[in-house]
């Protein structure tokens, strides 16, 4: 049998991102998405809509799926909406979620757009670390609204609960 | 007439390697091992190959492949995509160029170190734009949050229970532990085992998960006529379909009307179209484990039961020898081996060649599927 050369196991957390291996990873936009991004950091909730049949769509692409214009528009909602779905992960996990773990993902349906479901984390308050609410709290149905936090030079939406 | 792919082709050959956490051979090496095993299971050599089809993510390309084994000119090649989700195209790409005669002799393979290589969801360069901008920052980092969510949400609206999804790791563990190959072989799992493991992604427990696994498979497809002069007996290609639905997002299919209606779904209405049967006279099934949720939400995809049933269907032994639907009878990816559900492929062939080690008497049809909640694919196999 000819030994080939075996593949190492990975390295720890190869991080060639902007943030460092110890921060959270920070979104990377794409053309489409800059602009919801860039409403965030206004602290702004907004999504794509379709500017001819006035339809939301997520995540944000060049056409509308039902009209196929390409005129679009980003509309504020009102960041409220409800858990539809969460996760709790543990280990493994990239060494700055692995520090917080088990913390919550959750899935936020909007009040707005009940199709549209974002993704994210339910926290205690706005820049409070993704495990700082008690894990019987978290429900499906819960109503939160939304809050903004820096992190890694960006920002990202956070959910709260509505009945803290 | 329209052209059909109906029993125009049939799976001759199946070969693999060991499987184990960690196997010292290059992904190049195994894959040509596990070829030329297929080749030599079929009786045909390796000069007469003219087809290949793999996933894009395999590593080795057809280049090396076909210059190491010995190929012929080649004629046909084709990668699909989606990680497991490709698994039965690879079969299904294969089977329509030999009907249409762009090929006549088709390998299509798989090979991994999963095992010992790096987990793909470490890489945060290549996964962070679209559509990771949208989930990957709040921590939904590997494949299992991100089905653990889909999970989640069935079990509520469901009222689907963790013992459910015990009732589909304890079925593909209890054929591994018939199969000598299987990673799991003298490894037996109990309730409590299960219950008391450590979480992954709540709700997702580690049996909840697949193996991680160093191996290689691959088949060989030709044409129905050349099947019958080959070793064994041919196992024909009845249909084959791949889906993609409408407004569908891949694993973090969070953003339409209905995420719990997979890819399954729209593979499941292609594949029965084209088929003699349906769901009913299936007799055993090598359904896509990457997580035990998507067993449930596959049976649902794929007819076995109603929408919201698929949990309910699991109970009573129904997915155990001798129950409704024998299910990964080496033990699928959660406890055979983890290659991307090519091992799934080959048990197909094995159960109506009749040579499994967990074999369904007379079992005449078979269902493969790939992997549910990434754009999918499912190949009908019968005897």
């Amino acid at each position: 049998m000819t030994t080939a050369p075996d593949k190492s196991p990975a390295p720890a957390a190869p991080d060639t991102s902007a943030a460092s291996a110890d921060a959270l990873l920070v979104p990377v936009p794409d053309e489409d998405g800059a602009p919801f991004w860039e409403y965030a950091a206004r602290g702004e909730l907004r999504v794509q809509a379709c500017t001819a049949c006035g339809r939301l769509r997520f995540p944000p692409r060049p056409c509308c799926p039902h009209c196929r214009s390409f005129d679009s528009e980003w509309r504020r909602m009102s960041g409220r909406g409800r858990i539809w779905s969460y996760v709790r992960p543990h280990p493994p996990l990239l060494p700055a979620y692995a520090a917080q773990a088990p913390y919550n993902v959750i899935l936020v349906e909007l009040a707005d757009a009940p199709h549209i479901r974002l993704a994210g984390n339910l926290v205690a308050c706005a820049d409070a670390p993704l495990d700082s609410v008690d894990t019987t709290r978290l429900r499906i149905g819960a109503r939160v609204h939304v809050a903004f936090t820096e992190t890694g030079g960006m920002t990202v939406p956070r959910w709260i609960l509505e009945k803290p | 007439m329209a052209a059909t792919l109906k029993d125009a082709t049939a799976i001759v050959g199946i070969g693999q390697t060991a499987f184990a956490k960690r196997l010292p051979q290059s992904e190049k090496e195994l894959a040509c091992r596990a070829i030329l095993a297929a080749l030599a299971d079929a009786g045909i050599d390796p000069g007469e190959v003219d087809a290949f089809s793999s996933y894009t993510m395999e590593e080795t390309d057809e280049v090396e492949v076909a210059k190491a084994i010995g190929a012929g000119d080649v004629t046909f090649f084709s990668r699909i995509g989606y990680g497991g989700g490709g698994s039965c195209a690879t079969v299904g790409h294969l089977a329509a160029a030999v009907a249409t005669g762009q090929a006549t002799v088709g390998v299509a393979w798989r090979s991994r170190k999963r095992g010992s290589g790096p987990r793909p969801w470490k890489n945060t360069a290549v996964q962070l734009p679209t559509p990771g901008q949208w989930t990957r920052p709040f921590g939904l980092l590997r494949p299992a949050d991100e089905i653990g969510m889909l999970a989640r949400r069935y079990m509520h609206e469901y009222g689907a229970t963790r013992d459910h999804l015990f009732n589909v790791a304890m079925a593909c563990r209890n054929r591994a532990n018939e199969n000598p190959a299987a990673m799991m072989y003298e490894r037996p799992l109990t309730r409590e085992m299960y219950m008391t493991s450590r979480m992954i992604s709540d709700p997702l427990c580690l049996f909840d998960n697949c193996l991680e696994t160093d191996g290689a498979l691959a088949c060989v497809i030709v044409s129905a006529e050349r099947a019958r002069d080959c070793r064994h007996k041919p196992v024909y290609v009845h249909s084959a379909a791949q889906g993609l639905p409408s407004q569908h997002h891949g694993m973090v299919n969070y953003w339409n009307d209905d995420p719990l209606s997979g890819p399954a779904w729209t593979a499941a209405r292609h594949l029965w179209k084209q088929a003699d049967f349906g769901p009913q006279d299936v007799d055993v099934a090598q359904i896509y484990d990457a997580f035990t949720p998507l067993i449930p939400l596959s049976l649902e995809g794929y007819g076995f039961c109603g929408r919201g049933e698929g949990a309910a269907f699991t109970e009573g032994g129904s997915l155990e020898l001798g129950g409704r639907l024998p299910i990964n009878t080496g033990g699928g990816g959660l406890s055979e081996a983890y290659v991307h559900g090519f091992n799934l492929i080959n048990e197909g062939v094995k159960q109506l060649r009749g040579v499994s080690t967990a074999q369904v008497p007379d079992a005449a049809t078979c269902l493969v599927t790939a992997g549910e909640g990434v754009p999918t694919s499912a190949i009908l196999l019968r005897s």
